[in-house]
């Protein structure tokens, strides 16, 4: 299959030299339901409305039908949007809204003709009125609202004037349709029926349809194939399966669906430590005692009788809700280092009850650490003080004044504090995953470096922290410049 | 006796708007009432229609003065928004660097519009440019401008850029999506605007009587001049108060309609 209808290559994009979208290749095939999906601030609406036109990338073409079409302004695009707030025009009614994109289109009227040079001319025309009258119709009756043609947009409801806004980009007969975030103004129940409507509408028409979300349950009811991105980058393409059973990282584990996500180290081939306990697992090629992230899905763990002969570990129940179709069983893991574990199982337990759990081996999820140590780049400030990320550091080093160097440190050594003003320098927190027994954090600094911090304490994504590092944890080395000589 | 009066002044917040009151009962509600009663009393305080009579047969020019005045009041509006608009657009279009931009458009404003009026006639005199229609249009222009222009940016900073990129999404090039979202979008705005420079372009007095050197005459200077001592016509110019308060009114009906309008789409 190379029937590809978008191809992005390379493309970036920054405002004021903020990127916010970063080196996204990406191709999209003729008839599939892609979705970009990804936390608030990842970069997917950008990535949409640079396909639909509205902005331009800094730099990357993006490739429509093989034609570059990085630059070209909106209205030649056949390609059609469905807006967020719907922005159906408040002067127009319903039909005047649909027929809006009709009334501007042009079609090919009559055979070619030559003209007196020989070159082959087109006539081109608008639709009359009975064709616009007759599509405006006939759109209208495929999103369930015959009779509203001539009502005003503002006395519909928001699912009334949701089908109009798709009405209206449909009637255009567009080869993509784009819609971003469409059904997030509606209530639950209205958005159900509304997915199953669109995966309808997707295999009847048969056109592409490109669709944001940050609702990974819509993602994964509606797409053939789901994009996931944080912080203007791709974390994994795939179908909803695989991206759901084998996420890539620990951002997308914890992004779709709940899980839970350990830090632990590969023994040899297909045995993982995890907190002192060593468990079968089904991975394989991983170095000797390499540290990894493992993700476990709350409902493929299983509580057995703790002296049932299947049970792995023994836990502590410290909470269980009934779910309506499961229990969800929060237990406390037996050992030195003890893990918080969720569990979704159909047996209902008491808090206080040491229950045992047995996960099967192939449903340890193991995965490379996306890094393991914080470094940066820095400079001497004095004897004894570093600066990086725009701060300066007490350090303990003899390295001479102004030399570059390079500055690491641990995650567990980076100390936030709930005041900016008591760090070394503030920092934003923008992503937080707890991991069992603690939470691990990114925080960026305002010169856009994101630190790795393990901690025990909860803050939420977007609060503001300071940074601080106890002088005898910084381990620097200088950087020899090899170009200067 | 245990009989307390019944009247105890509370100071609560309602107290706070009585001088206010006081002072549009006795400064307009009053001098509103002694017109209304002087239009229907002749010279020897009988109750007479002749003063009535007098303005709608056009005996003293009160009407023909009342239709040039309308007329001018019409060119300076559409010249003001012809101008108004391209600079409210714009202005709204980059409102990057436009707050000051729509400060220097707002700046005559703060001058009091009879030292402009002076000052521009004697620019005009200094370049001897004859006083008469062209100068006094120039004038009202220049003294009603801010007034079109504000109510125009208004509107225009907050029309949805969502509304432009869909009908550019539609296929609308630059210029449709200007005619089809943008024009229709801003019609409060420009509602208003219209009013706002058409209601005190009609009822000017200064500025004609400055720029023309009392050659060409508008409907303030006609109700000027009959409440003015020399003629003391106070019937005839209490009925053509009572034509402009007419005027003023309809003119706030038609933007209080279209306004309706727009907060009834709005929802």
């Amino acid at each position: 299959m190379d029937d590809k209808i978008i191809e992005i290559k390379n493309v970036c994009k920054s405002y004021s030299d903020k990127p916010v979208v970063k080196n996204i290749s990406l191709s999209i095939r003729r008839g599939e339901f892609v979705t970009l999906l990804g936390p608030s601030g990842c970069g997917k609406t950008t990535t949409l409305r640079m396909i639909a036109g509205f902005e331009q990338p800094t730099s990357g073409t993006i490739l429509f039908n093989g034609e570059d079409i990085t630059l070209l302004p909106p209205h030649k695009r056949n390609i059609n949007t469905v807006f967020q707030k719907y922005a159906l025009f408040p002067h127009l009614n319903v039909f005047g809204n649909i027929a809006f994109g009709l009334k501007m289109k042009t079609i090919p009227d009559g055979e070619p003709t030559v003209d007196k040079r020989g070159n082959r001319v087109q006539k081109m025309r608008h639709l009359t009125k009975a064709e616009i009258k007759d599509k405006v119709n006939a759109a209208l009756k495929m999103v369930d609202l015959e009779d509203y043609g001539h009502r005003a947009v503002n006395s519909l409801s928001g699912g009334q004037q949701q089908r109009v806004a798709i009405a209206r980009a449909l009637v255009n007969e567009p080869q993509v349709l784009l819609l971003d975030e469409p059904l997030g103004a509606l209530d639950l129940k209205m958005r159900k029926d509304m997915q199953l409507e669109l995966m309808q509408m997707h295999s009847q028409l048969g056109i592409t349809f490109v669709y944001v979300t940050h609702d990974q349950e819509e993602a994964l009811t509606m797409s053939d194939t789901i994009v996931v991105m944080k912080d203007g980058e791709i974390q994994q393409i795939g179908t909803p399966t695989k991206v759901y059973d084998e996420p890539a990282n620990a951002f997308v584990a914890d992004f779709i669906g709940e899980s839970n996500i350990l830090s632990g180290t590969m023994v040899r081939d297909c045995c993982v430590d995890i907190s002192g306990h060593k468990f079968e697992c089904v991975d394989k090629g991983f170095k000797y005692n390499e540290p990894i992230d493992v993700i476990v899905r709350p409902e493929d763990i299983n509580i057995v009788p703790v002296n049932d002969k299947q049970c792995l570990i023994e836990a502590d129940v410290l909470s269980c809700v009934f779910k309506g179709d499961h229990y969800q069983v929060t237990a406390l893991t037996h050992g030195d280092e003890r893990n918080e574990i969720i569990i979704h199982d159909n047996v209902e337990v008491n808090v206080g009850d040491v229950i045992g759990l047995y996960i099967k081996p192939f449903d340890f999820h193991i995965m490379h650490k996306s890094r393991l140590i914080n470094e940066v780049e820095g400079e001497m400030h004095d004897k004894n003080v570093v600066s990086f990320c725009g701060g300066r550091f007490e350090c303990v080093s003899d390295i001479p004044d102004n030399a570059p160097v390079r500055v690491k440190v641990d995650f567990d050594d980076v100390e936030l504090t709930d005041d900016e003003e008591d760090g070394t320098i503030g920092a934003t927190i923008i992503s937080a995953i707890y991991k069992g027994s603690y939470w691990q954090y990114i925080v960026r600094t305002d010169t856009y470096y994101d630190f790795f911090v393990d901690n025990d304490y909860e803050w939420s994504i977007g609060d503001r922290v300071g940074i601080k590092i106890a002088p005898d944890k910084l381990q620097i080395e200088e950087v020899r410049r090899e170009d200067e000589e | 006796m245990k009989n307390k009066p019944k009247f105890k002044f509370r100071l609560t917040r309602r107290a706070f708007a009585y001088p206010y009151m006081i002072f549009m009962l006795l400064f307009v509600v009053v001098p509103l009432v002694i017109i209304l009663i002087n239009a229907f009393l002749d010279d020897n305080k009988q109750f007479t229609f002749q003063n009535f009579v007098e303005f709608f047969s056009d005996a003293g020019g009160g009407l023909t003065v009342l239709g040039n005045s309308l007329v001018i009041g019409l060119v300076t509006t559409l010249i003001c928004l012809v101008i108004g608009y391209p600079v409210a657009y714009f202005l709204a279009k980059y409102h990057a660097s436009s707050r000051v931009f729509v400060l220097l458009f707002i700046l005559p404003m703060w001058v009091n519009f009879l030292i402009r009026t002076l000052s521009t006639k004697a620019l005009f005199m200094q370049l001897n440019v004859p006083l008469g229609m062209g100068t006094v249009l120039f004038g009202m222009v220049y003294n009603y401008l801010p007034y079109m222009i504000l109510p125009l940016h208004t509107t225009l900073v907050s029309i949805d850029h969502s509304y432009i990129e869909a009908a550019e999404d539609l296929g609308a090039d630059k210029m449709t999506v200007f005619l089809k979202t943008v024009l229709p979008l801003s019609l409060s705005g420009i509602v208003s605007g219209v009013t706002m420079t058409f209601i005190p372009a009609i009822s000017t007095f200064a500025i004609s009587e400055i720029l023309s050197s009392s050659k060409i005459f508008l409907f303030g200077d006609a109700i000027n001049m009959h409440f003015s001592k020399t003629t003391n016509s106070l019937g005839v110019g209490s009925v053509m108060s009572l034509v402009m308060l007419l005027l003023v009114i309809l003119s706030n009906v038609a933007v209080n309609l279209t306004s309706k309008d727009e907060e009834v789409s709005a929802l």
